[in-house]
């Protein structure tokens, strides 16, 4: 396994892909001032609504998902049929 | 002429032909059967082309009207690519059941009445089990099992709800059903057990992930959508449905989120793709039946093309856990890419199919001034990217290397993914014939500039959150319990702890019957045997006079 590392791994890349990452999200905020909203009223009409918006929705899910699966996590041996008995 | 031939029925019989079929014969029906099925679907006319009675009742096994030609479109189109993926598919059962499943779902949609509707309904049933049963794994057998329970019970609820409507209505027409007696409660129920919403959605990822590689792809496009469809037709604006479909949502969501399995991820999502579509058909207005059919239409395609490009990572690596997973990238690059355009499709991006659908449906909730329910469905649509969008392309061909080098897929899986992958990129371009084919007129412009940006708002910051939590989203070796629990643990602890109780009573019965048995026998053969009543000897005397007896009887029945 002595291929050289592919150029999409390569640290490099890796920061350029966040600082253009970056630069269209900031793009996407700026663009809303512009454009007007597709909800009325209320938490629709903030300032940027889709990106805040967005990325807490996303947060929240996450981490109830984490909540839930400190819960009902099991091994993923949990169902295997135990035909020795 | 079309009207002569019913398009479901000619995939059934192509796929009862097709078991008996092989070499290139066999290729040849899996892939002009579905496309003679989608030019008869293109020019059924609209109205009733079949009518007849059964046992007294009319039926209708062949009525068209725009809502039945969309979806039996969509059918024929997906049972083209799901045979086309499956050429290499050695199992001689899975392709021609999948025939009769996709033929039977284009059977509900074309059905006028509520019998067909259950006849089709059942043998829909029967085909996706043997589709998951052919995977050949006892773990396949299992779940096709526990799947085919599931489903049978779903079918005796919507057969006593039928019966039930139709004894009080004297009507088996298929058509808008009130919530008002329990009968169209069982209805109701019915569909929505196929529709995979709770309590029982837990059957569609216990079951689907364990088919063949290309089994889960056939099976993901037809149980639920006809289910969507015969919501659409009889319980549109049903409020309950808003409030299931949101439940579908999230809880599609919050399950794939800690799923490992690459095809359970996708299996989840399904659940809560349908979910928009049901609360689209609970919002109940043009505008939302329009995007819940369209959702329908766009999602079969999409989700085909996502599980296609999945099937095709197990077909060269064996693997489907994300921790064994990453890096393929590097050496199945169309599979990747045809898999993205499926995530990007998912996740409503704009130019691909599931913008130009999803959105009417936020767009319904918005017109009805739901506005909680539109803010779910934004905080939803960002949900998506995240547990379909990037985290299935991410798991599956970025994320580390795990050192796995397979080569590319074969031919005929690569051709249907790019074809699947270019009904999702063009419909999201060109979506005014999509519209066309709509149950209604659409007055709707998807790409308008603060829509767009909306979107990419809502979806990159859903990315942002993704990398920026990624430690919280690692994949660990782990399933999380779901409502299957109850049927796979619960129910068989139960019955083996009562076990003992039940050999008690057991024993007891078979006691005292026993007991009873050998004291009737005692009794008999003190009766019958060698000293028995009958085996002592009589004199001449008494048998003579018992014979006069006997002649007397016979005398006196005689003058009777």
């Amino acid at each position: 396994m002595n291929e050289p590392t592919h150029w999409l791994v390569r640290p490099r890349t890796i920061r350029i892909l966040w600082g253009v990452f970056v630069a269209i999200l900031a793009a996407t905020v700026v663009a809303g001032a512009f454009v007007g909203h597709v909800g009325h009223g209320g938490l629709a009409d903030t300032f940027g609504f889709g990106a805040w918006f967005g990325f807490v929705a996303c947060a929240a899910l996450i981490l109830f998902a984490k909540a839930l699966g400190m819960l009902l996590k099991r091994p993923d041996t949990y169902y295997d049929e135990r035909r020795d008995g | 002429m079309a009207e002569l031939l019913h398009p479901g029925l000619l995939l059934v019989v192509a796929g009862i032909a097709l078991a008996a079929l092989s070499g290139r014969a066999r290729t040849a029906v899996t892939l002009l059967a579905p496309a003679a099925a989608v030019a008869l679907v293109l020019a059924m006319p609209d109205g009733v082309a079949w009518r007849g009675t059964f046992l007294g009742y009319p039926v209708v096994p062949y009525a068209v009207d725009a809502l039945s030609r969309l979806f039996a479109l969509v059918f024929a189109i997906m049972a083209f690519g799901g045979g086309l993926f499956a050429i290499r598919q050695e199992n001689r059962i899975e392709v021609p059941a999948a025939f009769v499943y996709a033929g039977s779902a284009i059977g509900v949609t074309l059905a006028g009445d509520l019998i067909t509707v259950f006849a089709f309904w059942e043998l829909m049933a029967l085909g996706s089990t043997l589709v998951i049963w052919s995977a050949g794994t006892g773990a396949a057998y299992r779940a096709s099992m526990r799947y085919l329970m599931i489903h049978l019970f779903g079918g005796v609820v919507l057969m006593a709800g039928i019966a039930g409507h139709v004894a009080t209505t004297g009507s088996t027409a298929f058509e808008r059903i009130a919530l008002d007696s329990p009968a169209h409660w069982l209805i109701l129920a019915g569909f929505l057990v196929n529709a995979g919403a709770p309590p029982l959605s837990a059957w569609l990822p216990d079951a689907y992930p364990e088919a063949s590689w290309s089994g889960t792809v056939f099976l993901s496009a037809f149980t639920t959508k006809t289910a969507v469809y015969v919501l659409i037709r009889a319980f549109p604006g049903t409020e309950l449905l808003v409030f299931v479909g949101l439940f579908m949502i999230f809880y599609g969501i919050v399950y794939a989120l800690l799923e490992n399995d690459m095809r359970r991820i996708l299996a989840y999502s399904i659940v809560n793709q349908v979910g928009f579509m049901i609360v689209g058909i609970g919002i109940g207005t043009q505008m939302s039946l329009n995007g819940a059919a369209a959702h329908a239409f766009t999602h079969i395609l999409y989700k085909a093309l996502l599980l296609m490009s999945a099937g095709a990572v197990l077909y060269q690596t064996g693997r489907r856990k994300c921790t064994d997973l990453g890096g393929l990238f590097r050496t199945m690059p169309l599979t990747m890419i045809c898999g993205t355009i499926g995530a990007l499709s998912i996740s409503s991006f704009p130019l691909t199919s599931g913008f130009v659908s999803k959105s009417m449906v936020g767009q319904a909730a918005l017109d009805g001034h739901l506005d909680v329910v539109w803010l779910c469905l934004a905080a939803a649509s960002a949900g998506v990217f995240l547990h379909a969008g990037i985290k299935f392309p991410w798991f599956v061909f970025f994320q580390k290397d795990s050192g796995l080098r397979p080569p590319e897929a074969p031919w005929s899986q690569r051709l249907a993914m790019i074809l699947f992958a270019a009904l999702c990129i063009g419909l999201g371009i060109f979506y005014a014939p999509l519209y066309r084919l709509l149950p209604y007129p659409v007055d709707y412009v998807p790409y308008t500039g603060a829509h767009v940006v909306e979107m990419l708002q809502l979806l990159l910051f859903s990315g942002l959150a993704f990398f920026v939590m990624l430690p919280m989203l690692k994949r660990t070796l782990t399933i999380t319990l779901d409502a299957d629990w109850f049927w796979r643990k619960l129910g068989p602890a139960l019955a083996s702890a009562s076990r003992s109780g039940i050999v008690a009573v057991d024993r007891a019965i078979r006691g005292a019957a026993l007991g009873a048995m050998a004291g009737g026998l005692a009794r008999l053969s003190s009766a019958l045997g060698d000293r028995g009543r009958f085996a002592r000897a009589y004199s001449t005397g008494a048998m003579v006079l018992w014979v006069a007896i006997l002649l007397a009887f016979y005398l006196f029945l005689y003058y009777l």
